[in-house]
């Protein structure tokens, strides 16, 4: 009995601190997990208004869904075009940022502004840049297909234009972390590898990038889940169109809640969403991040 | 560690305050709808009959160029002014879709507006949610509203089975836009735009020179409307539309609705008057007043906008016909829901019957370029001056008999979006027309059958 109140005493004031944290992310991140994954298993929309349990139907069902399978393989083509290009992107740019003598503060600046930027207002500004007749890239596009172009309204430029757009956001975001990562790495690795006269690239393949693998691992994981999570561009941009060319995962379970009203099938594809960001970011934690580690 | 102890209890106390915050809000808003007004005001002037005092929520979005958020609040404010006993709070709910959004999210809650603005399309999905409520004993008992004088294509749509669910407010039809001076350049008469395809196809090609396309059609977001607009053109039978009336069939796989799309591409790929690939909704407009295009189809809700910012004399036409002219109406009207008490529906009611009297259908289609949605709206002074000074004004009203319902059936959402994907696969070349149309008819069917049982 002693031990439990001594317990309680030790431990109270810690549960304490989280409490507030725990209760918010249980009220508004693990009850909706939870609540949509019960919806899930209930065929919920505008033919069926009461809930009716299908078990697994809806699971069944989606994998029958051209839609589905084809907005998938679009966010799985987001991904493999945003992720490697704007890792190596901000490598290059760390490197960059990192060496650069004259204007360092500038060529940091000028690599993180995208991000500052948010969303919707990039959205905006790469509207623009695609109009057709008057925009700088539509114009670009135009005159060296040698024909008038519409690069958001063919279903295959569209993907590429929004891939463009967002490796020109998020490699600033990226850069940050491995210039955090180059500045751990000691010094006195590179003036050994000059004193035995090794050229700078080479120091590069077997120093810098090595060392920084940690980093690698981590921006890999934010950038795969950001290339699932980030779809407010396609509100301003596409609206999934033409043809759900540029349709991605989250804005098709948008659609299916507000536009279909079939919140039966949009918990469904919650949950898959759920489980597929799940396994990304356990990437992390397991095995992987004993493999790469140099220390 | 009683410090610790004491701190441990202050941590609880502060997470419980949280939760009971997050409960108190929502208590407090939805006692806000019903009555928090009432007891002030009865506590200051016991007297005052208190069942008097109404209070609903009305919301509304906005879909085009211009502040009319502010001519909407001005309306509301001379509502109240004149009905002491009703407070109307406008809530400005951004664009259509967020709109319908936020009232979907608000009949899920049961919390929904007392009375909005909606997309008439909305009406079977309303219904199959019993979100709305049916306005026949309101229209019988009530001489003041005139149905007969509302035009009877905006009627159209706020019936289904001869029962009346909304009252028209912001509506429009697709008109022609054309550029005058470059008529002239062209060596056309800009007082005779085309009226037929034919006419459409030469014009266009003569017009399609010095860096400017002949012709814009609009083919993202909805493009089932132009579509609607070509299908209604090309049909021997003058009452064919896309849908059945009772919004459980679609019927879009017919021989004539094919040669309506094919003529839609040829514009691009055959005749080339018109550039390739789906052209932008939003775009279209900027082009015909930058004088990227000679004419356009769009919106008549557009007029204001071209002519404030367009730097040229420009024409407004009927859209061309081939067997005969014709376009689907668009817009929004007034809907009041469920889930609210009979005093706050029948203020809704007074509150919609007053929106859409003469009066205010004038203000509100001069200052938006809306159409007039009744008929007694044009004979008043406001309305008279106003089409004086712009006569393409009167266009897309005097083509109202020729206008006719937009799409609107049962699992509106899928149903619309079959058709719209089709059509851009189409115009984007993926697909030829007879194959986009098969292929939105068995999705539209697929999305049906439920209320086809």
């Amino acid at each position: 009995m002693a031990g439990w109140s001594e317990k309680l005493r030790r431990n109270g004031f810690g549960w304490g601190l989280v409490l507030p944290s725990l209760l918010f992310l249980c009220l508004f991140t693990y009850y909706p997990m939870l609540k949509s994954v019960w919806l899930s298993m209930y065929e919920k929309n505008l033919a069926t208004p009461e809930p009716l349990f299908v078990g697994f139907g809806n699971y069944a069902n989606l994998l029958k869904d051209q839609v589905f399978m084809k907005v998938l393989g679009n966010n799985i083509g987001f991904a493999i075009g945003t992720v490697p290009t704007s890792l190596g992107l901000a490598f290059l740019m760390a490197l960059f940022a990192d060496k650069a003598i004259k204007g360092r503060g500038l060529a940091r600046l000028s690599f993180f502004y995208p991000n500052m930027i948010p969303m919707i207002a990039v959205a905006n500004i790469w509207l623009f840049l695609y109009t057709p007749h008057f925009g700088l890239l539509a114009r670009l596009a135009t005159w060296i297909a040698e024909q008038p172009i519409n690069l958001l309204g063919t279903p295959n430029t569209v993907m590429g234009a929004l891939i463009i757009m967002m490796v020109w956001k998020e490699a600033g975001y990226f850069m940050i972390f491995y210039l955090a990562g180059m500045q751990q790495i000691p010094k006195d690795l590179y003036e050994a590898a000059a004193v035995s006269g090794v050229g700078a690239l080479t120091s590069i393949r077997r120093i810098t990038i090595p060392l920084t693998m940690p980093t690698t691992l981590f921006v890999g994981v934010v950038a795969i889940t950001n290339s699932f999570k980030l779809v407010d561009h396609l509100w301003i941009m596409t609206k999934g169109g033409p043809n759900n060319a540029s349709n991605l995962l989250l804005y098709y379970i948008y659609d299916t809640t507000f536009n279909f009203y079939d919140q039966g099938m949009a918990a469904t594809m919650t949950v898959v969403m759920i489980v597929l960001l799940l396994i990304i970011s356990s990437m992390q934690f397991f095995g992987w991040d004993h493999k790469i580690h140099y220390e | 560690m009683l410090k610790q102890s004491k701190l441990t209890a202050l941590l609880l106390l502060v997470s419980i305050m949280a939760i009971a915050g997050c409960g108190q809000t929502n208590k407090s808003s939805a006692g806000k709808d019903m009555n928090t007004n009432q007891p002030a005001m009865t506590a200051s002037t016991p007297e005052s009959s208190e069942s008097k005092n109404v209070e609903i929520t009305f919301y509304y979005p906005v879909n085009v160029g211009g502040p009319l958020t502010k001519v909407i609040d001005g309306m509301v404010s001379t509502f109240m002014e004149q009905h002491p006993d009703i407070k109307v709070n406008p809530v400005y709910t951004g664009n259509y879709g967020d709109n319908t959004v936020k009232i979907q999210a608000g009949v899920q809650a049961k919390q929904p507006p007392d009375v909005a603005v909606m997309m008439s399309t909305e009406l079977y999905s309303m219904l199959d949610m019993k979100a709305i409520i049916p306005l026949d004993d309101f229209i019988v008992k009530d001489t003041d509203i005139q149905m007969s004088d509302f035009y009877p294509a905006f009627l159209e749509d706020t019936q289904t089975e001869s029962t009346t669910y909304s009252i028209p407010f912001q509506r429009s039809t697709i008109v022609m836009y054309y550029n005058k001076e470059m008529f002239k350049a062209a060596g056309l008469d800009p007082e005779k735009p085309p009226a037929t395809w034919d006419e459409l196809v030469t014009y266009a090609k003569k017009l399609n020179r010095d860096g400017h396309a002949g012709l814009e059609i609009p083919g993202n977001d909805d493009s089932y409307w132009m579509f609607q607009m070509l299908a209604r053109q090309n049909a021997t039978d003058p009452k064919q539309n896309i849908m059945s009336s009772d919004g459980k069939k679609a019927m879009f796989n017919t021989p004539e609705n094919v040669e309506a799309l094919q003529f839609w591409l040829d514009l691009s790929h055959k005749q080339k008057v018109m550039p390739e690939g789906v052209i932008d909704w939003a775009t279209v407009p900027t082009d015909f007043i930058q004088g990227k295009t000679a004419m356009m189809m769009h919106t008549s809700g557009n007029l204001t906008n071209v002519k404030n910012n367009a730097k040229f004399e420009f024409g407004v036409a009927f859209p061309p016909a081939q067997k005969q002219f014709g376009s689907p109406t668009g817009g929004g009207n007034l809907y009041i829901f469920e889930n609210t008490s009979p005093e706050k529906q029948a203020a809704a009611w007074e509150f919609v019957k007053y929106m859409t009297a003469s009066e205010q259908a004038a203000l509100f289609s001069s200052s938006s370029g809306y159409v007039g949605v009744r008929k007694s709206a044009y004979d008043t002074e406001a309305m008279k001056k106003y089409t004086a000074d712009f006569p393409q004004a009167l266009v897309a009203r005097n083509q109202l008999e020729y206008a006719f319902r937009e799409l609107s059936t049962h699992n509106h959402g899928k149903v619309s979006k079959a058709i719209t994907n089709q059509i851009q696969a189409a115009l984007a070349g993926e697909i030829d027309a007879a194959g986009a149309l098969k292929k939105a008819q068995e999705e539209a069917d697929q999305a049906l059958a439920p209320f086809n049982k």
